[in-house]
C-alpha cells in the first residue's frame, strides 16, 4: 500500500513538473513572439541564424533523406514483391517521404544539430553573464537572441524539407533505376502522378511547426539554466531531448489532424 | 542638502528563506568612487544586480538623482539604464562579436549599423585603456583576462555614463595587472566625471580605487566612511577584514544588530 502511495507520489510529481516545463515554454514562446513584432528588430541577427539553421543544416539532412529514401524504396520492394506490388514503388516512396520521413527526419536532424547548439550557447551566456550585460546595454535578450532564432527556424525549416523531400525522392530513384530495374521516366511520371498538393502542404506546415518546436526547445532550456558548466551541460541534453519529443508528438497531432478524416 | 547620486534605503532580498539583504541604505555622492567590501557570500553582487534592475528586491527603494527605480519599466527605465555603465566580474564580452562591436554595443543596442563610424570609435576607446588599434577586429576570446577586462571597461564607458559600477574588477588578475585595471578605472572614472560604485574583497584594489568604502555584512551596510580611516575604523568586522582574518568565519554571520 505504502509502496504504491509512493510510486503515484512519485508519478504525480513527475506529471506536475513536466505540466509545469510545458506551460514555462509556452509563456516563454508568447513571450518571444509578442517581442518578435515589434521594433527594434535585429535582421543581421535574423539572416545569421537563417544560414546557421538552414544552409549548414543542408549536408546532414540531404544526406539523411538520400539514404532513406533509398532504403524505403528498397523495402517497398521487397515488401510488395509478396502480393505483387512491386511497381507501388514510386507512389508510396514519394508519399511516404514528403508526408513523413522527410519533414520528420529533416526535423530531427536540424534538433540534434542546432537546438543543442542554441542551448548551450545561450546557457553559456548565462553562464558568463553576457545575458546581464545585454540587459544592462539596453538590449532585450527575447529580441536579439531568441526572437531570431525561432523565426529563422521556423522560416528555414520548410525550405530544408523541399530540399529533404526532393532528395529523398531522388534516394528512390537512384535505387530504384540501378538496382530493381525500373525505368527512369515511367519512376518519374508515377512519382509526379501520385504526389498531391495536399502531401507537400502538410508536409511544409509540419517543417514549420518542427522548426519552431526545435528553437524553442533550444532557446528556452538555455535561457532558463542554471549551475555553471554541469547546467550547459543539462540545457543541451534537455533541449534535444525535449525538441525530439515535441517533434513527433507535434507530427502525431498534424497528421491525424491532416489525414485522419 | 545635494540629493546623492544614487539613494538605497531599506532594500531587502531573499532567496527562498535566506535573506541576503536585510535592509540596506546607502548614499552614493555624485562624483565620488564608493566602494562596497565584504567577505564572499554576503551579498554584494545581488547588491548590484538590485541597483541594476537584474534582480527585483523584496522591499526598499532605489533612487537615482532621486528617481525611484524598483518598479521603473518602459522607456523610463529605458532611459535610467542609459545614464549606467557597468564592468562584469568575468568581463561578460559577446564571443559572437568582435570587439569593435562589444565596444559600440550600448551605442547601437547590438544592430549592425555605421560599421565604419563604430569601428573608429571603438578604436578611440580601446586607446583610452591603452588597447591597440589592431585589437578591434579580434574576438574576445583571442584576448587575455586582462585585455578582456580592458575591453569591458571600453564598453562600459563607451555611451559616457554619468554612474558606473565595477564587480570585482580585479578578481583572476595578477597583481600587476589588477593594478593597472583599478588605475584605468580611476583615470577614467575622473575623465568622465562619472560617480563609481564598485564592489570587491581585493583590498588593494579599494585602496586605490575608492574615495569612501562601505561593508556590507549581514545584509546590512555595518559601516562606512573615507577610504583614509579604513586601517583605523574601530568597527571590529572591518578590522578583522582589513587583517584578513575575515575568511575564518563567516562575517556576515557575525553582524551586529
Amino acid at each position: 500500500m505504502r509502496l504504491a502511495a509512493r510510486a503515484l507520489v512519485t508519478l504525480g510529481a513527475f506529471v506536475l513538473q513536466g505540466l509545469a516545463a510545458l506551460g514555462g515554454m509556452a509563456l516563454f514562446a508568447a513571450t518571444a513572439l509578442g517581442r518578435a513584432v515589434r521594433p527594434p528588430w535585429y535582421p543581421a541577427r535574423l539572416l545569421e541564424q537563417m544560414a546557421l539553421v538552414g544552409w549548414f543544416s543542408l549536408p546532414v539532412v540531404g544526406l539523411t533523406a538520400l539514404f532513406t529514401g533509398a532504403a524505403l524504396a528498397q523495402q517497398v520492394f521487397v515488401g510488395g514483391s509478396r502480393f505483387n506490388a512491386e511497381s507501388t514503388v514510386p507512389a508510396i516512396t514519394v508519399i511516404a517521404v514528403v508526408r513523413e520521413l522527410g519533414p520528420v527526419l529533416a526535423g530531427l536532424m536540424v534538433a540534434g544539430r542546432v537546438s543543442s547548439a542554441m542551448a548551450a550557447e545561450i546557457a553559456t551566456m548565462r553562464v558568463t553573464e553576457q545575458l546581464d550585460a545585454l540587459v544592462t546595454l539596453r538590449t532585450d535578450p527575447f529580441r536579439y537572441l531568441i526572437a531570431p532564432r525561432l523565426v529563422a527556424a521556423t522560416l528555414v525549416l520548410p525550405l530544408l524539407v523541399i530540399v529533404a523531400n526532393a532528395i529523398g525522392v531522388l534516394g528512390g530513384y537512384l535505387i530504384a533505376t540501378t538496382r530493381l530495374g525500373f525505368n527512369g521516366a515511367t519512376y518519374l511520371v508515377t512519382t509526379a502522378r501520385y504526389l498531391e498538393w495536399e502531401d507537400v502542404r502538410s508536409s511544409l506546415v509540419k517543417a514549420a511547426v518542427f522548426g519552431f518546436i526545435l528553437a524553442l526547445a533550444g532557446c528556452y532550456n538555455g535561457f532558463r539554466s542554471t549551475g555553471g558548466a554541469a547546467g550547459v551541460g543539462r540545457a543541451t541534453t534537455n533541449a534535444v531531448v525535449v525538441a525530439f519529443i515535441l517533434i513527433l508528438l507535434a507530427n502525431l497531432v498534424i497528421t491525424v489532424l491532416v489525414f485522419g478524416q | 542638502m545635494t540629493t546623492p547620486r544614487l539613494a538605497l534605503r531599506g532594500l531587502r532580498k531573499a532567496f527562498g528563506r535566506r535573506e541576503v539583504l536585510a535592509g540596506v541604505d546607502l548614499d552614493v555622492r555624485a562624483g565620488e568612487s564608493l566602494v562596497v567590501i565584504g567577505a564572499s557570500g554576503t551579498g554584494k553582487s545581488v547588491l548590484l544586480k538590485c541597483i541594476l534592475g537584474l534582480l527585483r528586491p523584496d522591499s526598499g527603494s532605489i533612487r537615482l538623482d532621486g528617481e525611484e527605480l524598483v518598479g521603473l519599466s518602459g522607456p523610463r527605465l529605458e532611459a535610467a539604464r542609459a545614464r549606467i555603465g557597468m564592468l562584469f566580474q568575468g568581463s561578460a564580452l559577446f564571443d559572437s562579436l568582435p570587439v569593435w562591436r562589444n565596444v559600440t554595443f550600448a551605442l547601437t543596442s547590438g544592430r549592425s549599423v555605421r560599421g565604419r563610424e563604430m569601428k573608429a570609435r571603438a578604436i578611440a576607446e580601446l586607446a583610452r585603456v591603452g588597447l591597440a588599434p589592431e585589437v578591434a577586429d579580434l574576438r574576445p576570446a583571442a584576448l587575455s583576462g586582462g585585455m578582456q577586462k580592458r575591453v569591458a571597461l571600453a564598453r562600459a564607458i563607451c555611451a559616457r555614463p554619468d554612474i558606473l559600477f565595477f564587480d570585482e574588477p580585479t578578481t583572476g588578475l595578477d597583481p600587476v595587472m589588477a593594478g593597472q585595471i583599478d588605475r584605468l578605472i580611476r583615470e577614467q572614472v575622473s575623465a568622465l566625471g562619472a560617480t563609481a560604485l564598485s564592489i570587491t574583497h581585493d583590498l588593494e584594489s579599494v585602496r586605490r580605487v575608492a574615495d569612501r568604502v562601505a561593508m556590507l555584512a549581514g545584509g546590512r551596510i555595518v559601516w562606512e566612511g573615507p577610504v583614509g580611516v579604513l586601517d583605523c575604523s574601530g568597527h571590529p568586522l572591518v578590522e578583522r577584514f582589513v587583517r584578513g582574518r575575515a575568511g575564518d568565519s563567516p562575517v556576515g554571520a557575525e553582524a551586529p544588530a
